[in-house]
């Protein structure tokens, strides 16, 4: 039961993208259709889940024992680098049809704050094994969900009267700020 | 690009977050108070300027492949010293601006400028741009943290700003706050473009 409220917690209450911000490079940037924040959504579940369990592991069975906690945010970002890296690789020479749908956005990744900022989370919260993959699971399916959602919001804002000024990313903040209103509703529903 | 034009092309022409839309993450989440926003823009900034003078330094010996895994080797090891620096010097600081610290890693302003402008240009010019631009985006966290903290909380840098009798407007320091605040400074920047007849950036 622990487990569902955390999970639950992470992609509704506390969900990444519209509570604590992370990943909004390409929530902007990538959302302007539905196919491709598909694309994305599923990509960042899949190496998010990889690099947690990878920096996880990192943090616990090395950082931790050699007392080395100060070097962590140069290993978390090197870890997710080359993690990403192998998967093209890794893709490419594996699963042709996967490597086109997902590549392109494999490279985006590295610099995606909520892949990195999960890995961290973890370790703040101080999670063990299962918290801990149950949470980044969680949480990068919030992501994925709320990124959806907002593409296909921004699909019917292609065809709608916005002024001038509010145009492209302006009035995707605003619709941003009302989905991220909408969320807050959830707050109350796990403590 | 002369040295001039370097050192105040971040102040307009590509004012971070607004105009160069990049670097949303922190304009967003730490921009609850003034003090927060001005924290974590002087840390950007730290970063940027040395970030951009080692690769620039290092521009004709890191090879062609393998250079966004050697900037980001750069730019984490400078993150990890500002980190070190922050909880030394202003621990309540580093407190609050919390996981958002190390993830200047993954800010893609820093990242962006090395890689448009630090790989291709001397070491002078290439500081110049990441003060210019560092500082552009220290101003505009400072004053998204200004009109968010003097609205949503009623005070600045800490400081009764109005009356007993004014009611937070609570809103605005809550996660939807910072999306319509920066939304709404975005339509009126642009909407101030349009009228000196300069083109837009952002798509």
């Amino acid at each position: 039961m622990e487990l569902l409220y955390l999970a639950i917690g992470a992609i509704f209450v506390n969900n990444i993208l519209l509570a604590q911000y992370l990943g909004n490079c390409p929530f902007c940037g990538v959302s302007k259709r539905l196919s491709t924040s598909v694309g994305m959504g599923v990509a960042v579940i899949f190496v998010c889940t990889l690099s947690s369990i990878f920096t996880w592991l990192v943090y616990h069975y090395i950082l931790n024992p050699y007392d080395m906690e100060f070097i962590q945010t140069l290993a978390f970002i090197l870890i997710i680098a080359s993690l990403v890296q192998f998967v093209e690789i890794f893709m490419k020479k594996q699963s042709k049809g996967l490597y086109n749908a997902l590549g392109i956005y494999l490279p985006l990744i590295t610099t995606n704050c909520a892949v990195m900022g999960i890995a961290l989370l973890n370790i703040k919260h101080e999670f063990n094994f299962f918290e801990m993959l149950i949470f980044s699971i969680a949480s990068a399916s919030g992501f994925a969900l709320a990124i959806i959602l907002f593409a296909g919001l921004r699909e019917r804002l292609m065809i709608s009267p916005v002024p001038r000024a509010m145009q492209g990313t302006a009035i995707a903040l605003v619709t941003a700020g009302v989905m991220s209103l909408a969320f807050l509703g959830f707050r109350g529903m796990v403590q | 690009m002369t040295l001039k034009q370097a050192l105040v092309h971040g102040l307009w022409e590509d004012l971070p977050p607004f105009r160069l839309v990049l670097g949303l993450c922190p304009a967003l989440a730490v921009t609850s108070s003034a003090e927060n926003g001005l924290g974590m823009g002087l840390a950007a900034t730290f970063v940027l300027v040395f970030s951009n003078m080692f690769i620039s330094v290092l521009r004709k010996v890191i090879p062609d492949k393998v250079r966004i895994g050697s900037f980001i080797v750069v730019i984490a090891t400078l993150v990890v010293l500002v980190e070190m620096i922050m909880k030394a010097y202003f621990f309540p600081l580093s407190q609050q601006l919390g996981i958002f610290i190390p993830l200047i890693v993954v800010n893609c302003i820093i990242l962006g400028r090395a890689e448009a402008f630090a790989s291709r240009n001397p070491v002078l010019l290439s500081m110049a741009d990441g003060l210019s631009v560092g500082i552009g985006f220290t101003i505009s966290l400072a004053v998204l943290g200004s009109i968010r903290e003097i609205l949503g909380a009623g005070t600045w840098f800490g400081w009764q700003v109005f009356g007993a009798s004014f009611e937070p407007f609570e809103f605005m320091v809550k996660a939807p706050g910072a999306f319509i605040c920066l939304g709404i400074i975005l339509g009126l920047m642009n909407a101030y473009s349009r009228m000196r007849g300069e083109t837009f950036i952002q798509t």
